[in-house]
């Protein structure tokens, strides 16, 4: 029964059996790097500098020598640890904020929204730059600044869905019951805020890769010689007449990763929207 | 005879579903003449507004026209292309829908929306039809049609609203006005308005109407014939006189006996009701579609297919054995017999005390006092902005008073319902509204009852699953329910399962606020059955709340009827009904529309709208609205006056006086 | 009506007002010592200490922060470590710079995503329609800098039909400059397109099925009318405030588009500042980022009050 309804669900929403077979390909090359890499991503080879594609490197190799293949089959490792925990730092924050401030409305609800809209007056940008700047580039502080500063976006949509819910008479039954408020939030709401906060959070996820790369590419990511797939880009972009594939890899990397997501995004959306 | 209007031959209308097709109207035939006012009635899912779409040629994308002729002023409806059917519609035939708040676009002023009527099909200039459209704004009694005109839909109220609706459908001159639930969505007194509005028009104009409603008082008030649809067939055709005097399909006679005609009361009968389901549409049985729920069915029902049959004179009947079809009030429809009215008082055990909510500044309840007795009904009678909802709440301790208390067996009791015991919560249960909201739509039945159970009376393990399950039963509901989610139960058995819930810890009062009000008239009336056999068994109190005066009349021992956040009128149910009345009691009386003989015209009507609670009048709250107002009324707050066996009426107007001028009007 | 406006702008000076705060935070007071944080580190203790208490670091918080705002309101905004030059010119000069870049980059997006959803929502589930959504999907998932890099190689590397310098060499007319911009506001546009384009499509969708449309179409109503009259102003509406947020990531986008076209607006000036430490000139691009961010905000929410009657009268009837 079960294969059936997956079958089901493949040929209702295509994107999300495309998006899904990318974002598995993306993990399984990220986490068997090791493996299936055939040189390191630090490793240098002064005999081969700015080499074209051939048979020896399958993506040419950078100004030092390194492997560009390698290196990005690195970076996907390294992006993959960095986008999921963003995320769900993300989602646990915004959404326990998102469920009491809807549940408690009044002030309550006024005083975060204002808050909020407070830190949401900033560019994500721009508020990831100051604070990385201010706290120092490191793999932790990436986490932790895209994992904050997605907070309050989730928060509103965990807030918009949950008003809808708290108004509803089984909330009323339950607190005619007597239910205390973590039971009523977690058992009772949450359940039903599952479908937007799971789009929400797949969408999350593509835009922790879309910053974490942006911000490599800005130079405020994790420094050289981490293989960065944005600070590959970043360092290379001067060459991209010459040596154009030191560029188009690691950018084409980005690119699939983040398509990847979005279709696995919407084909989500729209499963759950019917 | 003149030639029909509207000549339907044979339609049948299928839904193209994802894996299946839904047959939602199968060879329906009907007729109007010039002038004639058709009802179409039945319950949900019986095809009557696949109809009018149909009608209208307005079927969704995976709507399909199977077969069949829809023959208007001599052409085909379902032939025509684009360009005709848009010379048709809005300037031959026109349809009201049943909510005219979203009826009406909201970023356009109201009375643009009725000229643009004029201006594409008479083909007039923005002035002229502007000029027209308040001309017909007025004829459909709008008052100061220049200033609504300018206003948008948000700032009219709801009968204001559904009149601007009938002003644009009347605006095209049409032959054919089609009413899907028009007043469905309306207070009863401003139906009442708008009903009496149809009276009037129909004599000025000269078009036909087809009324499609599930409220057969409404349908009966309005229209010369009728027509019964079950399962997308048309089952029963008539004169609505004779239809009603004399029923000849079970289905039209049992649906007849669901309703709580204006009058009737629990200890005289039970209600009749509909055991089973639709069948399903995508596979429907061989045999008349009745067959499984009749009460008179045969071996001959379930495999022979009855045709429409002329009976005598203008009858037609689905039915194999229509001139068997008992009347609706025997007891065959019935499944327990009517419980007999008990002699004696039982204790006052819950006292509402001066219990006063206010929003900021704006009143919402004043002064509200009420003493339940175990073991009975006290109904709860108001329109909307009576403020019944928000003591609803602040009983069950869902919103905290301003002032004023409760109590409990003489205790008093929190205002919160965190704040009280386990014992209160258990005693004092709610429920609601809207079946599909309330229960939670990601849990499944067992959970939702044990959970109640296992909170409300502490029960666990095997005691609180024997437990879960009783409660089912006591519903009539079977164990299969209990794996299933909310989505896969029908809006009926949700209600259940609801009232099961608030049974869990043998509650003592249990709160109903409008729980019939979403439901089909043969659903309303299994519940209503439940309810009562309920009170019965457990010895439950219950105040039952509802706008429709029939339903609480039907189930209530004590009434009190409500307005703008005051109780106005309270007593026994008979003796508040009997009359000497409130005015305001009056004027709801005389608004519920009748099955059986038509009342003689009391006429009494209200004036204006609810000013609304933030606008409350001085003095009496009711005499700006008020047919029987005098000076004095807008001074000071009326006395409390007694009009005997516990019947108390609050007005300027003496007890005597109100005998005496309501004597003669016909009371029911 | 004016009441609501006014109120709107006090609401935005008290944003302001906390935003600053944060931006003062963040880059003064937060764990990091700043001038380790300016001077790396390699430089001594001393050298640190000394360029603390020059940047008067060693004061109270408060007096740091009134100071300081004092001097933002005054006009006053110091120096740029890095280049050493007033800061409040040079960030005034790269702002208009900017905002011709997203001005241009406004006019491409908004009306060809109007258009595109409403097609797409008359024809929902067609060709037009599905393909839109994911490719337009796929891209917008792109960092702008990604799609910046394969605009070059294919348009100004590869088929050789557009500059890839952001700005002209020499003196040159409009259509030149618009010509060098093309790409960089492309690379923005982009990256906008998708959400624009479904909003319009969900807010069209959504009203096309309304019950008032209905009416419309039952009323015997031309096609043109119903769709121009009757549901375009109830279907575009939400898109317009979505316009006004969107405008937040249209700033992001700007710092990488920018840096990579190396064109000089106020977004690769804030790029240069974060990567230097220079926290003066940081501190003032965040401020004037954030301005004109909360700007547009306000802008989007007035447009749409004027545009919503109901809200409209809401806020009449109050004074």
């Amino acid at each position: 029964m079960r294969w059936a309804s997956a079958l089901e669900a493949v040929r209702r929403a295509p994107t999300l059996a495309v998006g899904a077979l990318m974002l598995l390909t993306w993990v399984v090359t990220a986490l068997g790097a090791q493996w299936i890499a055939p040189y390191t991503a630090v490793q240098l080879n002064l005999q081969a500098v700015l080499a074209a594609p051939s048979a020896a490197h399958w993506f040419g190799t950078d100004q030092y020598g390194r492997d560009v293949l390698s290196r990005v089959l690195y970076g996907g490792f390294y992006a993959l640890s960095i986008a999921p925990a963003a995320t769900l730092l993300g989602l646990v924050l915004g959404g326990a904020i998102g469920l009491v401030t809807a549940y408690f409305g009044c002030w309550v609800d006024e005083v975060v929204m204002r808050l909020l809209d407070a830190v949401m007056a900033f560019p994500i940008v721009v508020l990831a730059l100051l604070a990385l700047t201010a706290l120092g580039p490191s793999l932790v502080n990436v986490i932790m600044v895209i994992g904050f500063v997605f907070a309050p976006l989730i928060a509103r949509t965990v807030r918009a869905a949950a008003l809808a819910e708290v108004r509803k008479e089984y909330v009323q039954a339950a607190r005619l019951r007597g239910e205390h408020l973590p039971y009523i939030l977690l058992r009772e709401i949450l359940p039903n805020v599952k479908g937007p906060l799971v789009v929400e959070g797949t969408i999350r996820l593509g835009y922790a890769v879309f910053t974490s790369a942006t911000l490599g590419f800005l130079g405020l990511g994790v420094q050289p010689p981490t293989p960065d797939w944005g600070l590959m880009v970043s360092d290379n972009r001067n060459m991209l007449t010459t040596a154009p594939w030191t560029v188009l890899f690691p950018a084409l990397a980005i690119a699939f990763v983040v398509v990847a997501i979005s279709l696995l995004a919407d084909g989500l959306e729209e499963l759950t929207a019917r | 005879m003149s030639a029909p209007l509207l000549d339907i031959r044979g339609l049948t209308v299928t839904y193209r579903r994802r894996r299946d097709a839904v047959t939602a109207v199968r060879d329906v035939s009907l007729a109007i003449r010039p002038g004639e006012a058709y009802g179409l009635v039945g319950e949900s899912g019986c095809g009557k507004s696949t109809v009018a779409m149909a009608l209208l040629g307005y079927l969704p994308r995976n709507g399909r026209l199977d077969q069949g002729e829809i023959r208007f002023e001599g052409r085909d409806i379902a032939r025509m292309g684009p360009a005709e059917l848009r010379a048709l519609r809005g300037a031959r035939i026109a349809i009201v829908y049943q909510n005219p708040g979203s009826a009406l676009n909201p970023s356009l002023p109201v009375g643009r929306q009725v000229a643009e009527v004029y201006r594409y099909h008479a083909r007039m200039g923005w002035r002229e039809a502007h000029e027209a459209a308040a001309a017909m704004l007025e004829r459909v009694r709008i008052a100061d049609p220049r200033r609504v005109m300018r206003q948008y839909p948000y700032q009219l109220s709801g009968g204001m609203q559904q009149r601007a609706v009938i002003a644009m459908a009347l605006a095209g001159d049409p032959a054919l006005l089609v009413l899907d639930e028009p007043t469905t969505a309306l207070d009863t007194t401003v139906q009442a308005e708008i009903l009496e509005l149809f009276d009037g028009l129909r004599a000025e104009l000269d078009a036909a109407l087809l009324f499609i409603s599930h409220n057969l008082g409404v349908v009966r008030h309005v229209c010369d014939r009728m027509g019964v649809m079950y399962a997308g067939e048309l089952v029963e055709q008539g004169g609505a006189d004779a239809l009603f005097a004399a029923p000849r399909h079970p289905y039209t006679a049992a649906l007849i006996g669901c309703v709580p005609d204006f009058g009737v009361v629990k200890h005289e009968r039970p209600l009749a009701s509909i055991p089973g389901t639709l069948p399903d549409a995508a596979a429907l049985p061989s045999g008349c579609a009745f067959a499984a729920r009749c009460p008179i069915a045969q071996a001959r029902c379930r495999t022979d297919h009855p045709p429409l049959e002329v009976l005598d004179g203008a009858r037609l009947s689905r039915c194999w054995f229509a001139r068997d079809t008992p009347a609706p009030d025997a007891g065959i429809y019935a499944d327990e017999p009517p419980q007999a009215a008990s002699a004696q008082e039982s204790p006052v055990f819950f006292s509402v005390r001066d219990v006063h909510v206010r929003f900021g500044a704006v009143p919402i309840l004043r002064g509200i006092d009420l003493d339940l007795r175990a073991g009975r009904t006290f109904g709860l009678v108001g329109e909307s902005g009576s403020g019944k909802s928000t003591l609803a709440r602040v009983l069950t301790g869902l919103s905290a008073p301003s002032e004023g208390s409760l109590e409990l067996d003489g205790g008093r009791l929190s205002e919160k319902a965190a704040g009280r015991t386990a014992a209160a919560r258990r005693a004092l249960q709610m429920v609601f509204q809207s079946p599909d909201t309330t229960l939670n739509p990601s849990h499944r039945v067992a959970h939702i009852l044990r959970r109640a159970v296992r909170v409300l009376s502490g029960l666990r393990g095997d005691a609180l699953r024997a437990r879960a399950r009783e409660l089912l039963k006591e519903v009539a509901l079977g164990d299969e329910v209990e794996p299933r989610a909310p989505a896969q139960l029908s809006g009926g058995q949700r209600q259940r399962v609801a009232i099961a819930r608030a049974f869990a810890g043998d509650p003592r009062l249990v709160i109903l606020d409008e729980p019939t009000s979403a439901l089909d008239v043969s659903v309303q009336a299994a519940i209503l059955n439940l309810l009562i056999v309920l009170q019965r068994r457990s010895g439950v109190a219950y105040i039952f709340i509802s706008h429709d005066l029939a339903v609480v009349r039907y189930v209530s021992d004590r009434i009190g009827v409500m307005y703008l956040g005051e109780i106005v009128e309270e007593g026994p149910t008979e003796a508040v009904f009997g009359g000497p009345h409130h005015p305001y009691t009056e004027a709801l009386i005389a608004a519920v529309p009748h099955l059986r003989a038509a009342p003689a015209q009391s006429a009494v009507r209200l004036r204006g709208q609810s000013p609304g609670p933030a606008r409350r009048p001085a003095g009496c709250p009711f005499h700006t609205r008020c047919h029987r107002v005098r000076s004095g009324c807008a001074e000071r707050e009326p006395p409390w006056r007694d009009a005997g066996g516990g019947h108390h009426i609050r007005c300027w107007i003496s007890v005597e006086e109100l005998t005496c001028v309501q004597a003669g009007h016909d009371k029911q | 009506m004016t009441r609501y406006v006014l109120r709107r702008l006090g609401l935005l000076l008290l944003t302001l007002l906390v935003a600053s705060a944060l931006i003062f935070a963040l880059t003064s007071v937060l764990p990091g010592n700043v001038g380790r944080i300016i001077l790396g580190p390699f430089a001594s203790a001393k050298a640190v200490a000394n360029l603390n208490h020059q940047l008067g670091l060693d004061q109270p918080v408060w007096e740091r922060y009134g100071e300081w705002l004092w001097g933002i309101v005054r006009g006053d905004w110091g120096k740029s470590l890095a280049l050493e030059v007033p800061i409040l010119p040079l960030v005034a000069t790269r702002l208009l710079r900017s905002l011709g870049l997203a001005l241009f980059s406004l006019v491409l997006l908004v009306p060809t995503a109007l258009a595109a959803g409403v097609v797409a929502a008359r024809r929902q589930g067609g060709l037009f329609d599905r393909l839109v959504s994911v490719v337009g999907l796929a891209i917008g998932a792109i960092p702008e800098f990604v799609t910046g890099v394969f605009l070059i190689f294919i348009f100004g590397l590869w088929l050789k039909i557009l500059p890839v310098q952001a700005l002209p060499q020499g003196p040159a007319g409009l259509g030149a400059y618009l010509l060098h911009l093309l790409m960089p506001a492309a690379a923005l546009t982009l990256l906008l397109f998708a959400y624009l384009f479904r909003m319009t499509r969900a807010g069209m969708v959504e009203a096309l099925a309304a019950d008032y449309t209905r009416t419309a179409v039952l009323k015997g109503l031309p096609e043109r009318v119903v769709i121009l009259r009757h549901v375009l102003r109830n279907g575009v509406l939400p898109t317009i405030t979505v316009i006004g947020a969107q405008l937040g990531w249209m700033v992001g986008g700007l710092v990488v588009v920018e840096t990579l076209f190396q064109y000089p607006g106020i977004g690769s000036l804030i790029e240069y500042a974060a990567v230097n430490r220079d926290i003066p000139l940081l501190t003032g691009c965040s401020l004037v980022i954030t301005f004109v961010f909360a700007c547009s905000n306000l802008i989007a929410d007035l447009v749409y009050a004027a545009l919503n009657p109901r809200v409209r009268h809401a806020l009449g009837e109050r004074a």
